[in-house]
């Protein structure tokens, strides 16, 4: 569905568009104080997240090496599963994004950090830093919408296969990573010719160099170092690669997809102003409520739609502009969707399900 | 026992495996930020303060450090509201001392962001990274028989590494003069020690000039203080336009093959004003320079020169195309914000020039 923004407010039926421009000058104006504000509390508190993090995972580790005592497998599981979860949320989503390279510091830089997931830092910087959060749920544009094999609007076309998403999504919540990573080598891009097949076998040896590290780490040398506990390390390292990932999977799919998100057609962002752009960005998101401890292993994910209006604000900020950032959109008329974790999940299921059949 | 660091370097190449994607020093650096070799660090040991607005940081470098030749300097990053930031300062201890400690010397850039945090504010325990020494200006292996040490100000910060180390060595010693320049005798730095040596060590002669009594040297009045200033092997160090005199001079003697020239990679001086307008912009990876105004991006500019320049959005979202700026300003399109810092990263799509500036690519 094209979108025009209607207001709620009677006072101000239509918003035109010198207050979608307005609408984008408040948001720039809370970027500008946050980058003013931003200094040493962020660096202590994203540096006191890293230590967590390889806290976590040296523990998780050494208590998995004696797993054949079953608490240590359930402390070594659960502290390796909350490693894992950390590194690819708090940490490696939001400094691939580049909200941290303004520290300075080579070791907590984009251009230098490789996370703990399959896809390859650089493959998953061009699908989701660059075509993603540019095309943002424009139908065509963004292959997140859907990630070329959902349909997820009534814009895009529906095919018998579509039918059996559901099930697609079943298999591949629990195998999140592996979908992310065959979703990174473009093979839709290929086949349609906008990808050089070099590039796409570049791509490839990246990601078998990449897998191969990570494969042999959890599945062969960690389980030969843990002995008699080889069995029960390799079943504790397997569950917390894939609570992992359906917990990634979880937030991801309820950041985008849930009911009162919208999507937009390519005529509805051509000449797209900086205020169109945060308007779509603000739209095409949508956030889930939590406490603190959930949005810290949620990446501050929960926090979506000021995430996508500003994907290079240090994460632990967005908690404090989201309350700015809905009462701006408040008094513009422009819905902001947000819920508890169990509605958007559910609001997702109903989407997958809606759109799995022709629209009428 | 040299075996061990490989054996210990062995191993922890190993450990790799288990770490991917991380590596074992990652882990190490939160035990001590000593023992991460990949982003070495220094702990420093004690200050002392040479002059009033001169200090000497005597520092413990850490697994990542590989040595120094004397007359090199060492970057230096230092957290400022959590932002690092990379200077260099001058290596004034001798290479390779046994207690393997270094000690840099740094003045207090008047209004600067990092040298009088560094200069005033740094206790013993403090840590700082460091990067690997560099710089060309420095003793040879063989020094040659006569020598002479031109300096001025914190000029005489390499000279004084390089001195130390031949009043470590064995004789013999080669000739050694050294002119030096400085506004008071309270000013100048390692003034005692200079003069201590003066009085003792026999190869070595020291004159020793204050500026705000007799004025500023030049480079013809050597024909006085070393009259054999032709035969001599040169180091010289100081502010730049005392450098280019003596360039100049050397050039027009035919000696210019006897000089060694240190240049302080001070960035060139940033006019306060917030509205410069464009400037010229250099690709140093590249060599292309062009003319940019102060509404188009780097990333037009450098793709309208011909530099194949890294790419992503083009809107300011994707951090695909970061270049770092190795010197100059640029000021933020959107937000109108300034970046000046030498190394960091910029966005090249939505900045543009705010006066001269380098990206390196």
């Amino acid at each position: 569905m094209t979108v025009t923004v209607n207001a709620v407010n009677a006072d101000n039926p239509e918003i035109d568009f010198s207050a979608e421009e307005a609408f984008g000058q408040e948001l720039d104006r809370i970027r500008a104080e946050i980058i003013a504000a931003r200094g040493a509390g962020d660096a202590r508190y994203i540096h006191a997240v890293i230590t967590a993090q390889r806290g976590l995972e040296a523990g998780g580790r050494a208590a998995l090496a004696v797993s054949l005592f079953p608490p240590a497998w359930c402390a070594g599981t659960a502290m390796l599963a909350t490693a894992k979860i950390l590194e690819n949320m708090e940490l490696g989503h939001n400094i691939l994004h580049g909200q941290w390279d303004w520290l300075g510091d080579p070791a907590v830089h984009s251009s230098t950090w490789e996370w703990d997931f399959l896809t390859p830092a650089e493959a998953w910087k061009h699908t989701h830093n660059h075509l993603h959060h540019t095309w943002t749920n424009v139908v065509g544009l963004d292959r997140d919408l859907g990630y070329v094999v959902f349909r997820m609007s009534a814009d895009q076309r529906w095919q018998p296969r579509h039918l059996a998403q559901p099930l697609y999504n079943l298999l591949l919540a629990p195998l999140f990573e592996w979908g992310i990573a065959l979703y990174d080598l473009e093979p839709d891009a290929v086949a349609a010719g906008r990808k050089p097949p070099r590039a796409f076998l570049t791509d490839l040896t990246g990601l078998l160099t990449k897998a191969t590290c990570q494969l042999t780490k959890d599945y062969v040398l960690f389980p030969l170092f843990a002995g008699p506990s080889a069995l029960p390390c390799l079943l504790g390292n397997l569950t917390a690669n894939t609570v992992r990932n359906l917990w990634t999977h979880t937030i991801i799919f309820c950041g985008h997809f849930p009911q009162g998100v919208q999507t937009f057609t390519e005529e509805h962002i051509e000449g797209e102003t900086r205020g169109e752009w945060y308007l779509r960005q603000v739209q095409g998101s949508a956030n889930i409520e939590g406490g603190p401890l959930f949005h810290i292993l949620s990446g501050n994910l929960g926090h979506q739609i000021e995430h996508h209006a500003f994907p290079d604000l240090p994460s632990n900020r967005y908690a404090e502009i989201a309350p700015r950032v809905r009462e701006i959109c408040e008094r513009y008329g422009i819905p902001y969707v947000t819920g508890p974790l169990w509605k958007q999940y559910g609001s997702t299921w109903g989407r997958i399900l809606r759109y799995a059949v022709p629209s009428r | 026992m040299p075996a061990t660091p490989a054996l210990v370097g062995r191993l922890l190449s190993a450990a790799s495996w288990l770490t991917s994607p991380l590596t074992p020093d990652d882990y190490l650096g939160l035990i001590d930020p000593l023992l991460d070799a990949r982003r070495p660090a220094a702990r420093v040991t004690a200050v002392c303060a040479e002059t009033p607005d001169t200090t000497t940081l005597t520092l413990r470098p850490g697994r990542g450090w590989s040595g120094h030749r004397a007359g090199q300097y060492l970057p230096v990053g230092v957290e400022v509201d959590g932002v690092r930031h990379w200077r260099t300062y001058s290596l004034t201890s001798v290479p390779d001392r046994p207690d393997r400690l270094l000690t840099i010397t740094a003045k207090a850039v008047p209004g600067g962001r990092v040298s009088p945090r560094l200069v005033h504010r740094t206790q013993p325990g403090d840590v700082l990274r460091i990067g690997p020494a560099q710089g060309e200006f420095v003793l040879p292996d063989r020094p040659p028989p006569r020598m002479l040490m031109f300096t001025a100000g914190t000029g005489i910060t390499p000279v004084m590494g390089m001195l130390r180390s031949l009043m470590s060595l064995r004789p013999p010693h080669p000739d050694v003069v050294l002119v030096h320049s400085a506004p008071t005798a309270r000013d100048t730095i390692f003034g005692h020690e200079l003069r201590l040596a003066r009085a003792k060590v026999t190869w070595f002669r020291y004159h020793e000039h204050h500026t705000r009594a007799y004025g500023r040297l030049a480079p013809d009045d050597l024909a006085r203080l070393c009259p054999d200033w032709r035969e001599r092997e040169t180091w010289a160090c100081g502010p730049a336009p005392l450098l280019d005199a003596v360039e100049d001079h050397w050039a027009r003697a035919g000696r210019g093959d006897q000089l060694h020239l240190e240049h302080f990679a001070l960035s060139p001086a940033l006019s306060p004003e917030a509205d410069a307008t464009g400037g010229r912009v250099r690709f140093t990876r590249t060599g292309v320079e062009a003319v940019a105004d102060a509404s188009t991006s780097l990333l037009a500019v450098g793709e309208a020169a011909g530099v194949r320049m890294a790419y992503g959005c083009r809107r300011g979202i994707c951090f695909g195309c970061l270049t770092p700026l190795s010197y100059g300003r640029v000021r933020d399109l959107r937000t109108g914000e300034l970046h000046d810092r030498a190394g960091q990263s910029i966005q090249t799509c939505v900045t543009a020039a705010a006066g001269p500036l380098a990206l390196d690519a």
